[in-house]
Parts: C-alpha cells; sequence; structure tokens
C-alpha cells in the first residue's frame, strides 16, 4: 500500500502528510467495520453465561452494538467469549477454537473465573485463560451484570478503533513456545497462578 | 433394626458387617469378598427387591485410622424402601472391589468416576477409564486425602500437559479407534483395542 501511495506523489506537498491522511482514512472505515460488526462466539461454561444470554436477550441486548449475529462456528467469528471457569479439560478446546477463528479476532474473558481462576483455586481449574489465549478485556465480576459486559464490549471497540491496518504487529498469528501450544513461558505462568486474597493461606502442600 | 439387615446376616452370616440407621437411613457394612453375592441376592430376592442402583461413591475420612468406603446406594421401586452397602478399604493397601455392572449397567459411569477420583479398581468392571479427568492425568486421585488442592505438579506443567492432552481422548473406547486421538493412548489401551473387545482389566488377565 505504502509503494503505490509513493509513486504517486503530489508535487509541492509533503507526501508523508497526504499518506498519513489516507492511511487514517483507511483506518477510520476498517476499524468502524470491524468494530460495529463484531460477531461473538460464546464460550459459556458456567453462570457467566447466563449473565451473557441476559446480555444477548432483549433487554440489554447487544445486537444494538453490532453483535446481531451469535456464531457459534469460530470460523465465521471474530470475538470469543469466555463466560465462564475454564478447567484443564477445556484447555485444548479452547485453544483449537481460537486457532481456528479467522484473523482479525479478539477475545473477551467475562468474570473473576475466567480472568483468573477467581474462587477455583484447585487441581482442575485454570488460573485464568490468558495463559491459553491472549486476552483483549477483561470483566471484572461474579457473574459480571450485563451492563459489565456491555461495558467490557465497548472497551473493545475502542481498542479496535485504536489498531491501525498499516501495523503489522497486533494482528500477526501467536507465535506459540513449543509444540504443545504453551503461548507463556512456564515461569510467568506459575508467577500469574500464584494464589491471591484470601487464597494465600492455603498451602500447595496442604 | 431394618429386616433386610437381619436376612442379610442369616444369609451371609460373618460377611456381613456391624448395621447401623443413620437419618431414618439403613447403613449396612458387607465384606469385601462377599459383596457381589449380596448384591445380587438383595436384587434378585423377592422380598427385598433393591432392583436400582442410584449411586456408587467413595468416602475417605480425615482420620487416617478409618478405613475408606466405598458406597452403594440402593432402592426398591416397589416397596420404596432404601439401604446403603458399604464396603470398606485399606486406602494403604489393595483398593479393589467386584464390579456391580454385571447386575446394573448403570453402575458403569459411577464406577469409572469413583476409580477417577478415589483411585478405587472395580474388578470385572467393562471399560475402567477415567472419565472426569483426562486419560493421561498423571497427578493421582483428586478426592484422595493425601491429594493437595492445587494438584502435585506446577502450574506451568499443569498448563502445558492439559494443552497437551486431546479433545477427542475421551471418547468411548469404540470411538478412539476411529479418532485421531489413538496414537496419544496409553500402550494398555491401546492394545485391548487391538484386541477388539472393551473387556478385562490389565491386572486381572
Amino acid at each position: 500500500m505504502k509503494r503505490v501511495i509513493e509513486t504517486k506523489e503530489v508535487q509541492g506537498q509533503s507526501p508523508n502528510y497526504l499518506l498519513a491522511k489516507f492511511q487514517d482514512l483507511v483506518d477510520w472505515a476498517v476499524n468502524s467495520s470491524r468494530a460495529n460488526s463484531l460477531w461473538p462466539m460464546p464460550f459459556g461454561t458456567a453462570c457467566c453465561a447466563i449473565e451473557f444470554m441476559a446480555t444477548a436477550a432483549s433487554r440489554y441486548d447487544f445486537a444494538r452494538f453490532g453483535m446481531e449475529r451469535q456464531a457459534f462456528s469460530p470460523r465465521q467469528a471474530d470475538v470469543l467469549i469466555c463466560a465462564g471457569r475454564l478447567p484443564f479439560k477445556l484447555a485444548p478446546v479452547i485453544r483449537r477454537i481460537y486457532d481456528q477463528m479467522p484473523q482479525p479476532k479478539w477475545v473477551i474473558s467475562m468474570g473473576a473465573c475466567a480472568s483468573t481462576g477467581g474462587i477455583f483455586d484447585n487441581y482442575a481449574m485454570v488460573q485464568g485463560i490468558d495463559t491459553i489465549v491472549p486476552v483483549d478485556v477483561y470483566v471484572p465480576g461474579c457473574p459480571p451484570r450485563p451492563e459489565g459486559l456491555l461495558y467490557g464490549v465497548l472497551l473493545l471497540h475502542k481498542k479496535i478503533k485504536g489498531e491501525s491496518l498499516f501495523d503489522r504487529v497486533p494482528r500477526r498469528e501467536e507465535q506459540l513456545l513449543d509444540e504443545r501450544g504453551l503461548r507463556l513461558p512456564p515461569e510467568q505462568i506459575d508467577e500469574i497462578s500464584e494464589p491471591f486474597g484470601n487464597s494465600v493461606h492455603q498451602f500447595r502442600s496442604a | 433394626m431394618n429386616p433386610t439387615v437381619d436376612a442379610l446376616r442369616a444369609t451371609f452370616g460373618s460377611a456381613i458387617g456391624r448395621g447401623l440407621e443413620s437419618c431414618g437411613d439403613t447403613i449396612v457394612y458387607v465384606a469385601r469378598e462377599a459383596l457381589l453375592d449380596a448384591m445380587t441376592w438383595l436384587r434378585d430376592t423377592p422380598q427385598q427387591g433393591y432392583d436400582y442402583l442410584v449411586d456408587v461413591t467413595a468416602v475417605e475420612y480425615r482420620d487416617r485410622e478409618r478405613p475408606l468406603e466405598v458406597v452403594y446406594f440402593l432402592r426398591s421401586l416397589a416397596r420404596r424402601a432404601d439401604l446403603r452397602v458399604k464396603v470398606e478399604l485399606d486406602p494403604r493397601g489393595d483398593l479393589s472391589v467386584d464390579s456391580v455392572v454385571p447386575l446394573w449397567h448403570g453402575a458403569d459411569w459411577l464406577e469409572r468416576e469413583t476409580y477417577d477420583m478415589f483411585g478405587v479398581s472395580f474388578r470385572g468392571h467393562p471399560d475402567l477409564r477415567r472419565i472426569l479427568m483426562w486419560e493421561t492425568y498423571a497427578e493421582g486421585y483428586p478426592l484422595r486425602k493425601d491429594f493437595p488442592l492445587r494438584g502435585r505438579f506446577s502450574r506451568a506443567e499443569q498448563v502445558r500437559q492439559a494443552l497437551g492432552a486431546n479433545p477427542e481422548a475421551h471418547y468411548s473406547m469404540e470411538e478412539l479407534s476411529i479418532a485421531e486421538a489413538y496414537d496419544e493412548l496409553p500402550a494398555d489401551m491401546k492394545e485391548r483395542l487391538r484386541r477388539g473387545e472393551r473387556g478385562k482389566l490389565p491386572d486381572s488377565e
């Protein structure tokens, strides 16, 4: 794209200025299209999914924000909404769903359990889905109210509108660290999975 | 005392341990060797008629001296009577009892769950595999008292192993033989699939 612009350089004016304007225009058009027509892939595993359904239903109605069509197939989805706690047994499933979604794609982690493991600091639960897939927006709450999820969606709109088509870095396919699908170094996973709050009074060996 | 307990004692003698009432329910302890006979008798004797197996589970108490109990909840639909049968096992010894799947097919998944969570192996179960945790789960049996709450491995190792598990690996044996997960199965399961039988535990052969 950049090369095309440079060949049509206008004499007497800064080419960078025109280029920047053009890029802004393209970004505005593309990002508005993307942000205002997000197709969510609901990954509801627990009580957050109930609030998610309420958000989708008529009273809160996130179709108002362009999420009219819920894509129950990852191939047609833009944003993965993980609503609820994620057991280790589902970790390869959500990873596969994320890998099947076409770029550009975003992830909303809905609720305390999806974001941090929440009250489930035990042997069966993933301590935050960001150890499995990259997350764009964390919605706190146990479960979050529909307003909370809507606010998260609006934050995602804001994030999408701040992206640039000409910046290749954020839309690159994620490079995994090893063949098993680890996306963070093991030390980092251990660190962000550390207990906090009341959980610090329990010990690993207890 | 519930007449069923007296009738059991009259039939099986010393194989029947103590019987007690708790919250209106009758609990009777049966020796491990006599379990299958006693259950068959409870199901097939017309005066008893305990034809419905409600649940199979196990209990390990915090008191390390107490044995681990495998609990069977029986109900007679016709007589509207409940009975709880318990088998005591030494948690540090051999954790195995006879499977009741030949009597109630519904015991299949219940016994698999008990095996998964407590490590009790049921002799004669047609397909004794983990049911809640994945096939290759290597940290032990989560509901045992010596199992740490957060598991034995570090979080990073748990994430690594979980991501390495094939989502298809909890299919039934028949489905597994055609699924992509076949290559990742433990050797003994491959052997059982190769023989074309769902039968027998590896150690009972």
